[in-house]
């Protein structure tokens, strides 16, 4: 039963790590590409993070819950790399795709 | 808003709370050894460390806090599935932008916290926050704050400003009373 519910979780958190990487790939410019590393990863490690809490909780001795703190430190430190690229993006007035809707805004910003 | 703690020998609460919890979840275990050395430097590095920090809004309500960490963590596992299917669907067919939205919140720390949610949930990065104190003239305030964010696929900007005002601003508005 246990080894059900690992294999689910780690097949959830490889997909959406997946999914973040086709992200990268697929978009057409720097600013939309940040949206996949940024989010649908952060929740695909915490997937596989919680497969390996339950994995080393039942097969070795004792409770292991050291991995909660690297889902901590991935969601504090996640939106912040983020943040600080997107800002050198706007310094360096990089290109964003004919069809963004306001940019306007970001003239006002930098 | 409250800049003092009540007791001057623990200046930030939550933090030494932190502190206490990651101590105790790094060296994986709950004996008195390890529970009375983290209680010990749950109380000596924030003091230790408290002249370098400006000083930050403390959270008045943990109650709400922690009502508004699992309705964020909620959100955090429904924006990525959303985002998943707008990466895998047609890339033609995404519309893009920029969106200011107008912040009430004057602090950083508040900021911070506002900021950092908005790039993990929905569809939406936050890039900048301006006018910042560096970009002023000196004893010169801001009259209005405003957090810029790029989205995936901007439908409908008001609908999307007042999401974020109603549902992440307003909670930590009154988390931090100010």
């Amino acid at each position: 039963m246990t080894e059900w519910i690992i294999s689910i979780l780690l097949l959830i958190g490889g997909s959406f790590v997946l999914i973040g990487s086709i992200g990268l790939v697929k978009m057409p410019d720097f600013f939309m590409r940040l949206h996949g590393p940024t989010k649908a990863t952060t929740l695909g490690m915490a997937a596989l993070l919680t497969a390996a809490i339950i994995f080393f909780s039942t097969s070795y001795e004792g409770m292991s819950v050291k991995e909660v703190l690297i889902s901590l430190f991935l969601l504090l430190t996640a939106p912040i790399s983020a943040y600080m690229m997107i800002k050198s993006a706007i310094h360096h007035k990089l290109e964003s795709v004919e069809r963004t809707k306001g940019k306007k805004n970001v003239e006002d910003a930098a | 808003m409250r800049l003092e703690a009540r007791f001057k020998w623990l200046p930030t609460p939550f933090l030494s709370l932190l502190l206490f919890i990651v101590w105790l979840l790094l060296n994986n275990s709950v004996s008195t050894g390890h529970i009375l050395l983290a209680v010990i430097l749950a109380i000596v590095i924030p003091l230790a460390t408290s002249p370098f920090r400006t000083k930050q809004p403390l959270i008045i309500k943990p109650g709400l806090a922690l009502r508004h960490l699992m309705l964020v963590l909620y959100d955090i596992i429904t924006a990525n599935i959303e985002v998943a299917i707008l990466i895998l669907g047609p890339t033609k067919r995404l519309t893009p932008g920029f969106v200011k939205v107008p912040l009430d919140l004057t602090h950083t720390m508040p900021i911070t916290i506002l900021a950092s949610t908005v790039s993990l949930t929905p569809g939406t990065v936050s890039a900048e926050v301006y006018p910042w104190h560096e970009n002023l003239k000196k004893g010169e305030q801001p009259e209005q704050r405003f957090l810029l964010i790029h989205v995936l696929n901007l439908t409908d900007e008001q609908a999307l400003i007042d999401t974020i005002k109603q549902r992440y601003e307003a909670p930590l508005k009154e988390i931090f009373q100010c």
